[in-house]
């Protein structure tokens, strides 16, 4: 199944966003993720099954003003 | 004074962004003995995890974060950001960006209020950056917010405080708000004005960071806060147009 993930184009296997995560070793990471501009707090992220063209964001700490 | 109930150590906020290493950002926060410093949100790529050692850098400096939205230009970007920095630094204090103009950087306070009165609702502690309008800070209050973050200048512009009267009406007009000057300031001696004028902080990022000496300029800045604080609090002598002279004319001896 193909997905953007930050813009890029994946082929993943992962069904749900918490097993791309997993896939992508971020399961102990500090980040934030989501899908088509909503946010999925962690907690959900179980409960959001992946599609065909779904665009995925993953974002961490990062230095900031 | 107290920002949503916390009594900062310092009223210098310093930025992370745009300093020549990691070492040197540590180094320069440590210097400065910031009271709090800012973060952002940016995309993890996989196999690269940089804002995982980023995480492990702020979690040994011990000060209080607060997440900013950067370089969001709409309400739904700035309000999802928000709720993403929450997850990811386990803070509800939140520095409201919401950009309006490109050239100057200048907040679109409209979506700024709209975005403050959201996140508020879902208790957020909002740090609005916004202008010196004294309406729009009405506003801001309004939906919310318990904090007012004026600038100076625009961001990265060092220019110093560009509208001194407005922003001493902003101080007048909201005595029991606190206030922090951020963005525009280039030098410790505008950090000192601005505590001077009895603003409650001061907010720096690219005048330590782009300094060729980064961890000096933060002691400097952390000198003038602390001399603009003693200075407000000292009840500074009235500007006078005329001059008025310092030693007494009394008992002066007649010599011509």
């Amino acid at each position: 199944m193909k997905i953007l993930i930050n813009d890029e184009a994946y082929t993943v296997t992962a069904g749900t966003l918490a097993a791309l995560v997993a896939e992508l070793g971020f399961s102990d990471a500090r980040i934030a993720t989501a899908i088509n501009g909503e946010f999925v707090p962690g907690p959900a992220r179980e409960h959001h099954i992946l599609v065909e063209g779904m665009r995925v964001e993953i974002v961490a700490p990062m230095q900031g003003g | 004074m107290l920002f949503y109930g916390t009594r900062l150590s310092s009223p210098l906020m310093l930025g992370t962004a745009q300093y020549p290493s990691p070492e040197i950002l540590a180094a320069a926060v440590r210097e400065a003995e910031a009271g709090v410093i800012t973060v952002s949100l940016r995309r993890e790529a996989a196999g690269q995890r940089a804002g995982q050692a980023f995480w492990s850098l702020i979690r040994e400096l011990g000060v209080p974060v607060l997440p900013n939205t950067a370089g969001c230009h709409t309400v739904k970007e700035a309000v999802t950001t928000a709720h993403m920095a929450r997850e990811v630094f386990e803070t509800d204090w939140i520095k409201l960006e919401v950009i309006g103009e490109s050239d100057t950087l200048q907040p679109d306070v409209f979506g700024l209020v709209e975005a403050a009165r959201i996140l508020s609702s879902e208790g957020f502690r909002v740090f609005p950056y916004t202008t010196e309008d004294l309406v729009v800070a009405e506003r801001l209050l309004a939906a919310g917010c318990e904090v007012l973050m004026p600038w100076g200048a625009p961001i990265g512009s060092g220019k110093g405080l560009n509208n001194v009267f407005g922003l001493r009406a902003l101080r007048a007009h909201f005595p029991g708000t606190p206030l922090v000057v951020d963005a525009g300031i280039g030098l410790p001696s505008h950090a000192a004005q601005a505590l001077e004028l009895g603003y409650d902080a001061v907010l720096i990022n690219t005048a330590v960071a782009k300094a060729g000496n980064p961890v000096a300029m933060a002691r400097a800045f952390r000198l003038a806060v602390e001399a603009g604080n003693l200075a407000y609090g000292a009840d500074p002598m009235e500007a006078r147009d005329m001059a008025a002279p310092s030693t007494p004319l009394l008992g002066r001896p007649m010599l011509g």
